[in-house]
């Protein structure tokens, strides 16, 4: 168990230094940075843009990220709630919630520039769209893995349907709600990048959609590195959060 | 004063057209220890729903220390039929839960009271532990200790010992007998198991037949401090064939 976790533990970082170094050799070979930058490349253009990139795009990047997630988070929150509350909305509505999974929001993005034009708001848009189901969904599914028998035990307490929220319902939604959140921040970032790239005067989406005019190749994908750094991070630091807040999850 | 009493009891659940419960009448004696044994379905954990609240009968009134059920508002010790010990609480935070709700105790007091109630149940010290990190014994103590926390003096015990192995089972019985003892409170315990509910009752109530329309109350002739060996005696055995063949149905109740 504990060797076959090591071995574990090693393999992954080799076998991406392995495609890394495949990639290096192949656009070595190919020698067209401005359609496929050597890593190498891409690691010099990333250094020599740091100023511009953390300074200017990465923040209005974050801005967008976090105004969306928090107005996800509330509207996700609420929904679910609602949904778990009312047996009339969740019939109503839990469908249509999961049906509007299937719009590819990327296509209709666009519209959203269209709407609220080129200023922070039509980003947030396209960012809240992208994760604001996922978490209502997975919210919703998580206050109703409550098991009757607890509900019904703390009921023969004497407990008010507002204890039952607090006492049962909510530590069972939590372990959920974590992994609903480690799943919004992640498409949070792309959906505020995806915004940016449809139209914006700043942002790391913007940045990369400006490079690719100038056919700078290493320069699309320095902001996208960035990104994938700014998400793993992200994730990394709500796992944090939920170790030290979830001391149990899954079935009893 | 009668602890509980039912008064032509009926009920069924939401849906069903058939009663599970058809004009039930029966009463139980305060400090009393009864057995209810019967077939599995027959509607046995229905009653205590009934009794906690959790189910309201169509008909009839059931009492409780001669007040009609729907005038009291007291928590009642229920121990459902699996433990319920909330995974995400440690030990002392589950037996905190029938203090923290309703009316709730200054946390010194409550904290005094857990301990207390834990090392009554042989688990003191425990209150830290994880529910996860017990024996199946254990668990059923720290639920036991929860249930008595509650301060009701009707304890509705639903096959708590039914998923142990042998060993723990006869043990924990012996210890719920001398928990019986030294607190005198009155409990109703649902078990399938004959020999169990020898052991431990006063009388037996047995259900005869589906709708419940009557318990059949069987006293067992022992003393209340009684020893495991007192079951061999020849009437006890007489008295346990005739049991076994009722819950199979072969000789008419
Ligand atoms: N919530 C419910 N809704 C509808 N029917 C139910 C519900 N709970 C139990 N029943 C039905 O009521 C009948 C009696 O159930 P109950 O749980 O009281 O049986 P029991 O005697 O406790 O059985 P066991 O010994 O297996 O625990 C069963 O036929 C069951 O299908
Ligand atoms: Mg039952």
């Amino acid at each position: 168990m504990n060797r076959e976790k090591k071995a574990t533990d090693f393999s992954s970082p080799v076998f991406l230094l392995l495609l890394l170094l495949l990639w290096q050799l192949g656009a070595m070979k190919l020698s067209a940075a401005y359609i496929l930058p050597t890593p190498l490349q891409i690691l010099q253009r990333s250094w020599e843009l740091r100023e511009v990139l953390l300074t200017v795009h990465l923040p209005a990047t974050m801005k967008v990220t976090l105004i969306g997630l928090a107005i996800s988070l509330v509207l996700g929150v609420s929904l679910a709630l609602l949904m778990d509350l009312s047996p009339f909305w969740h019939r109503t509505l839990y469908p249509l919630v999961v049906a509007s999974q299937t719009i590819p929001t990327t296509t209709i993005a666009p519209l959203f520039v269209l709407w609220f034009g080129y200023g922070i708001w039509s980003k947030v848009t396209v960012s809240v769209l992208f994760t604001f189901f996922p978490i209502a969904i997975t919210l919703c599914d998580g206050l109703r893995s409550a098991r009757t028998e607890m509900l019904e035990l703390l009921i023969t307490y004497g407990a008010t349907p507002f204890e039952l929220y607090t006492k049962v319902k909510l530590p069972c939604a939590l372990p959920y709600f974590f992994s609903a959140v480690k799943m919004a921040v992640p498409m949070s970032i792309i959906g505020a990048a995806i915004g940016e790239w449809l139209g914006a005067q700043s942002g790391l989406g913007y940045f990369s959609r400006r490079m690719m005019t100038q056919l700078d190749g290493a320069g699309v994908f320095a902001p996208v590195i960035l990104l994938s750094l700014v998400a793993m991070a992200s994730v990394g630091l709500v796992s944090l959060v939920e170790k030290r807040m979830v001391r149990w999850r899954g079935e009893s | 004063m009668k602890a509980l009493e039912f008064r032509e009891v009926s009920c069924r659940y939401p849906g069903q057209r058939e009663n599970l419960v058809e004009k039930l009448s029966f009463s139980i004696e305060p400090g009393s220890f009864h057995c209810i044994i019967g077939a599995s379905g027959c509607g046995k954990s229905t009653l205590f729903r009934m009794i906690c609240g959790l189910l309201t009968p169509v008909s009839g009134t059931i009492l409780r220390d001669g007040a009609p059920l729907s005038e009291i508002e007291r928590a009642c010790g229920y121990m459902p039929q699996r433990d319920m010990l909330f995974p995400w609480r440690t030990v002392g935070e589950n037996l905190a839960l029938p203090l923290e709700v309703g009316s709730a105790l200054p946390k010194a007091e409550r904290n005094a009271r857990i301990e207390e109630a834990l090392a009554d149940v042989g688990l003191a010290g425990l209150a830290d532990r994880m529910p996860e990190e017990l024996s199946g014994g254990m668990r059923q103590r720290a639920a036991f200790a929860r249930t008595m926390l509650t301060g009701s003096s009707l304890l509705l015990l639903d096959e708590p010992f039914s998923a142990l192995d042998a060993l723990t089972r006869v043990s924990m019985q012996e210890w719920l007998l001398e928990q019986w003892l030294r607190h005198r409170m009155t409990i109703l315990f649902i078990t399938h198991d004959v020999e169990e509910a020898l052991f431990l009752s006063t009388s037996v109530l047995a259900v005869g037949s589906t709708p419940i329309c009557s318990l059949t109350e069987i006293p067992v002739p022992l003393p209340d401090r009684r020893r495991r060996s007192d079951l061999v005696r020849p009437e006890l055995t007489r008295l346990k064939e005739g049991l076994m063949g009722m819950l199979r149905g072969q000789v008419p109740a």
